[in-house]
């Protein structure tokens, strides 16, 4: 694929503007960031892999982007991209979350302890639980620009780290290219399995590369812990479990996720973190905790009061269909949660979709007994 | 996108069997090619512009194959890849070009009045001929691995070398990126328009990045006469019209060729060529000529005879469905043209086309009156 060093420096026998995408029809962050004197001063410069700033942008000049949507349009290919190419990607984290300065400091916090109530949501209405994140390996590129061998060396590290999990997380790796039709079956039947991406976003930025080679699933026999390995980031992390206890849900997180970074640090590779972006992911929407945190639940009547949207922007939350992002809910029931990811802690992100959650079921109950909700709308968090 | 040099130079600290891709489900031209041993020794090299052998091959990773069509699965990203691949290459060019040694030459013959006949196919059979072949601009990366800067001069060029031409081939540039709705229905009812690749094995190997940029499409006025810059090709190069005149086609077709090729010479951008491969394209199986020619043809009688397969095989001929390759036919007509790219030259290619069709008529001519055909089966060519 293109954009090699050797390449790079043959590239600069073009101008920055024989270069400069052209930009005119494209919605999203990095286009509105990008600017011809920016591309000029980044072009000529590589991370320490060779990761180059047409190599971040490639999904973004490949995909406009859609008049309602605002995607990311940049990736990172190492944890150096971020330093490298901050004069892009600092503007691109501040628009996508809420102004977050370049000298701003993410706090993490994964003491489940620390979480008020979260076991008592109301089961009639929150029909599942689930909390996901993404952790990225220190000392391997990324999913845009990893070889086979550093994605079959995350791979391994993996496995070995999620085999010696014992208690309730002991469980099993399942790799993509070597599952039997009835391991895939189950694992459809589970909603656990994953499959190539589609989506021409994660395609464009070379994720997909060498598909099914080194991903897999692991999950824990009890089906509540679920472990994606090489998929759009190094691990996706997922605690669920059917009905309302999230407090529940988000202690097996936090316990499992450290028990797993306890092993690779052993292994001297811990995860990518630092103290300003906090957990370091492929694409920069998920910097900070990386952390979604929802719930399916039945809000037939809420969903259609006049005031659904501005209650979620003001509890920091998100509404999707039970399909996941870009779907549509279907019977009254929505998956609700976290609408930020950088500049707020696991704990107050999760805190946010507790509560958040805890009152628009009482609102739900309220509207059925078609009372007001007005004394109910929330100040903005 | 991931394999620069820097990157090239990291994975060698993976050994060579732990970034040798996994070809076990594979079925594809390189897969059948490519040892641990092979993928050793070239792993640590590059081209001058920095394409290394996990670039030639990452689309034939990507995609196996299929159990019953044998894919090429290697593309070239500039002229040099042909050269400092070749333990690669030469293999897979032999098995794809019925045996072409590695010490074979080519013949280019573009002289249209070497060509016997071939104005005089009946027009109640053959609908419409057609040429067309490919090429690519010295001094320039392929479409797998072309910078904007670099696929927005050969876009230039090829307007200035196209805009020069005069009398029959006088036409007009339409560039994707910025077509009227007008414009493209137009083209559209022309069957002229190209759009971006939806094929994974193209996808892959990186030829639709920064789509539309630099890609248009040119044709004479008289519409008979068109070439599409920057597809998957720097330049693919068709004539056509409708009826059994294949002379006049591939007239047209030489003189067109000869004067764009002279135009670019003149610019100090040959295409590429040597006297080994002939005509340098980015897939292998267009190497030496690039040349398909054919014709849609009715034979409904014939396609259902049990010999029309080894008929066509013997004349060195295959058969498509009238949308292409990979389509059905549709009421009994055909897409026939030639089966060989290298080894012969353009005239003898056209030849084989010419005397097949006529004979394939007379068989259906035949077959319609019930009259047997096994006096006019041909020896293998």
């Amino acid at each position: 694929m293109p954009f090699g060093n050797t390449h790079n420096n043959f590239k600069l026998n073009y101008s920055a503007e024989e270069e400069y995408p052209d930009l005119t029809k494209h919605n999203n962050h990095m286009a509105k960031v990008l600017t011809k004197e920016m591309y000029a001063k980044l072009r000529d410069k590589q991370t320490p892999t060779g990761f180059t700033l047409d190599d971040v942008i490639q999904t973004g000049v490949d995909n406009p982007g859609h008049p309602f949507i605002m995607t990311v349009g940049c990736v990172a290919g190492d944890e150096e991209s971020y330093e490298v190419f901050k004069d892009l990607l600092d503007p691109v984290i501040s628009d996508r979350h809420n102004g977050y300065k370049a000298t701003d400091k993410h706090k993490t916090d994964l003491n489940f302890e620390n979480l008020k109530g979260g076991d008592d949501l109301d089961p009639n209405y929150v029909l599942s639980s689930r909390v996901r994140t993404g952790r990225s390996i220190k000392g391997y590129a990324l999913p845009p620009h990893n070889s086979r061998g550093e994605r079959r060396a995350v791979e391994k590290l993996s496995i070995e780290a999620l085999n010696s999990l014992d208690g309730e997380f002991k469980g099993k790796y399942y790799p993509l290219k070597s599952m039997s039709d009835a391991e895939q079956e189950q694992l459809i039947a589970d909603h656990f399995l994953f499959d190539k991406p589609v989506s021409p976003l994660l395609l464009a930025a070379g994720m997909a590369r060498d598909w099914p080679d080194a991903r897999g699933i692991w999950h824990n026999e009890n089906k509540t812990f679920l472990v994606w390995v090489n998929e759009e980031d190094h691990l996706r992390v997922i605690s669920m479990q059917p009905g309302g206890n999230m407090k529940e849900v988000f202690r097996r997180f936090c316990v499992g996720l450290q028990r797993i970074e306890e092993i690779f640090k052993k292994h001297n590779h811990g995860f990518m973190w630092n103290e300003h972006l906090g957990f370091i992911l492929t694409c920069p929407s998920n910097l900070g905790t990386g952390l979604r945190g929802g719930v399916h639940v039945k809000l037939p009547k809420l969903s259609t009061h006049a005031k659904f949207e501005e209650i979620l922007t003001r509890l920091r939350l998100q509404k999707r269909g039970t399909g996941g992002v870009d779907t549509a809910s279907v019977g009254g029931v929505f998956d609700i949660s976290n609408a930020d990811r950088i500049g707020s802690s696991e704990v107050e992100q999760v805190q946010c979709v507790v509560d958040g959650v805890k009152l628009m079921v009482e609102m739900e109950k309220k509207l059925e007994k078609g009372e007001s909700i007005d004394s109910m709308i929330p100040a903005q968090k | 996108m991931p394999f620069g040099n820097s990157h090239n130079t990291l994975k060698m600290k993976f050994s060579s069997e732990q970034e040798f891709p996994d070809l076990s489900k594979h079925n594809n031209h390189m897969a059948k090619v490519l040892t641990p041993a092979l993928y050793e020794k070239l792993r640590s090299k590059q081209t001058p512009s920095g394409f290394t052998l996990d670039d030639v091959i990452q689309t034939g990773v990507d995609n196996p194959g299929h159990p019953f069509i044998m894919t090429v699965g290697c593309v070239a990203g500039d002229e040099e890849t042909y050269e400092v691949f070749k333990e690669l290459l030469d293999p897979v060019i032999q098995d794809r070009h019925g045996g072409y040694k590695p010490t074979d030459k080519h013949k280019t013959d573009l002289n249209p009045s070497n060509l016997k006949g071939g104005d005089d196919l009946d027009a109640n059979y053959v609908l419409s001929s057609r040429v067309r072949t490919g090429r690519s601009v010295r001094g320039f990366c392929l479409p797998p691995h072309c910078s904007r800067g670099e696929r927005r001069a050969v876009e230039k060029l090829s307007v200035e070398a196209l805009g020069a031409l005069t009398g029959d081939l006088k036409g007009k540039y339409y560039a994707l990126k910025n077509m009227t709705e007008a414009e493209q229905q137009q083209l559209i009812d022309d069957h002229f328009l190209f759009d971006k690749p939806v094929s994974p094995l193209l996808l892959a190997s990186g030829m639709a990045r920064d789509w539309p940029d630099a890609r248009g499409i040119w044709h004479n006025d008289n519409k008979t006469f068109l070439v599409w810059v920057n597809e998957e090709d720097h330049l693919r190069v068709i004539s056509m019209q409708k009826g059994g005149n294949m002379k006049e086609v591939f007239n047209r077709f030489c003189t067109g060729l000869t004067k764009i090729e002279e135009l670019f010479k003149n610019k100090g951008h040959a295409f590429m060529w040597n006297e080994h491969l002939g005509y340098v394209l980015t897939c292998p199986s267009n190497l030496g000529t690039g040349l398909r020619a054919g014709v849609h043809v009715k034979l409904p009688n014939l396609s259902k005879y049990r010999q029309f397969e080894e008929i066509l095989k013997r004349l060195r001929l295959q058969k498509r469905g009238t949308g292409g390759v990979d389509t059905a036919a549709v009421g009994g007509v055909f897409d026939i043209s030639n089966a060989d790219r290298l080894g012969f030259s353009e005239v003898e290619l056209v030849q084989m086309v010419v005397d097949g069709v006529k004979l394939l008529v007379e068989m259906e001519k035949r077959l319609e009156k019930g009259q047997a055909i096994e006096d006019l089966m041909p020896a293998q060519k």
